[in-house]
């Protein structure tokens, strides 16, 4: 690309076939009401933001506004989620229901947790519950481990991007393992978008800076004090990550190396 | 008959459809999936798809998360 900001369409994410000119995700869980939620995605410029799956309340609250309302499926990718599947079957259900639900729209996001406390990723129930749904032709976006090896297996069975965790769902710890994530990167031929344990715009931009082709985050955003205003910075942090991944970095050096030059001193 | 509805007991007319079931509990104009037994109802069956006693139904809608 040429040198001018990777924030144009020049340098897009392509995610199953589209193109999308921002590379941060997000999700919709935890804000205070609908209507920070739509400001705060407005504020991220996100085009692919996620929602989870629940029953509907009957009886109750029949004039709450819906949340397709607020991010409505024209203007967003709609980006379910199988968050709270703890099997392979239920995660593939809900999948289905998705699908059912948004009219066909076939672009999912896997998760199958293995444990409440942590929330780290059942991996056997992944690679099942990916295969099942590749074969029945959903584009999936899998949340995984930081694992080179089951991040490949993920890409091998068909999967449209690998989304490894950069720290537990929702701890804002950040980039607990940068070289694995570097290792996945390096061995990708789908996009790799770093999923949960961002906790700060330097996070994303760590993300980005080591090739990461997106991140999806929730909480960093929603839990922060003010929600709005992160939501920007994290906007900001993106590009920025992004611009200095594709820009390269300068070497590292131990010791110093003058800016100014040392012929033509004075003394 | 009864149904269970979103794991609760309700009892319903014999033989209502499904758009008689959402359309009494308010929800047939909201962005909604509808599964009987483990099984998608597509939306285009509403009408002609009838309850029977002890179904199953799951009625699910989007919420947020991340």
């Amino acid at each position: 690309m040429s040198e001018t900001t990777a924030n144009s369409n020049k340098d897009p994410l392509n995610i199953g076939g589209v193109d999308y000119d921002t590379r941060l995700l997000v999700g919709t869980g935890k804000y205070k009401d609908m209507e920070e939620t739509r400001l705060a995605i407005e504020a991220s410029g996100a085009k692919i933001v996620t929602v989870a799956l629940r029953r509907t309340n009957i009886g109750q609250n029949p004039d709450e506004p819906n949340l397709l309302e607020v991010i409505p499926p024209d203007r967003y990718t709609i980006l379910p989620n199988t968050a709270g599947c703890f099997d392979a079957k239920t995660a593939v259900r809900t999948c289905r229901l998705a699908r059912e639900l948004l009219d066909g729209h076939d672009l999912v996001k896997l998760e199958v947790l293995g444990d409440e406390q942590t929330l780290y990723p059942d991996i056997t129930a992944t690679l099942e519950a990916a295969e099942t749904l590749v074969a029945d032709g959903f584009k999936v976006m899998v949340y995984t481990s930081d694992d080179p090896l089951i991040a490949k297996r993920l890409e091998n069975i068909g999967c449209v991007a690998v989304m490894p965790l950069a720290a537990p769902i929702g701890s804002g710890l950040g980039i607990r393992n940068p070289y694995n994530i570097l290792t996945i990167v390096e061995n990708a031929e789908v996009p790799i978008i770093v999923d949960a344990g961002v906790g700060t715009a330097s996070d994303a931009a760590v993300a980005m800076e080591l090739g990461c082709d997106g991140v999806l985050m929730n909480t960093a955003i929603a839990g922060a004090k003010k929600p709005i205003l992160m939501a920007s910075a994290m906007k900001k942090a993106i590009e920025s990550g992004r611009e200095a991944f594709l820009a390269g970095r300068m070497p590292r050096k131990r010791f110093a190396s003058a800016s100014s030059p040392i012929d033509g001193l004075i003394i | 008959m009864n149904i269970q509805l979103n794991g609760e007991s309700k009892a319903l007319s014999a033989n209502a459809s499904v758009m008689q079931l959402i359309t009494e509990l308010g929800v047939a104009d909201k962005r909604l999936a509808v599964e009987i037994n483990e099984e998608i109802i597509p939306r285009s069956r509403y009408e002609q798809h009838c309850l029977q006693q002890d179904d199953q139904v799951e009625i699910i809608h989007a919420v947020g998360g991340g």
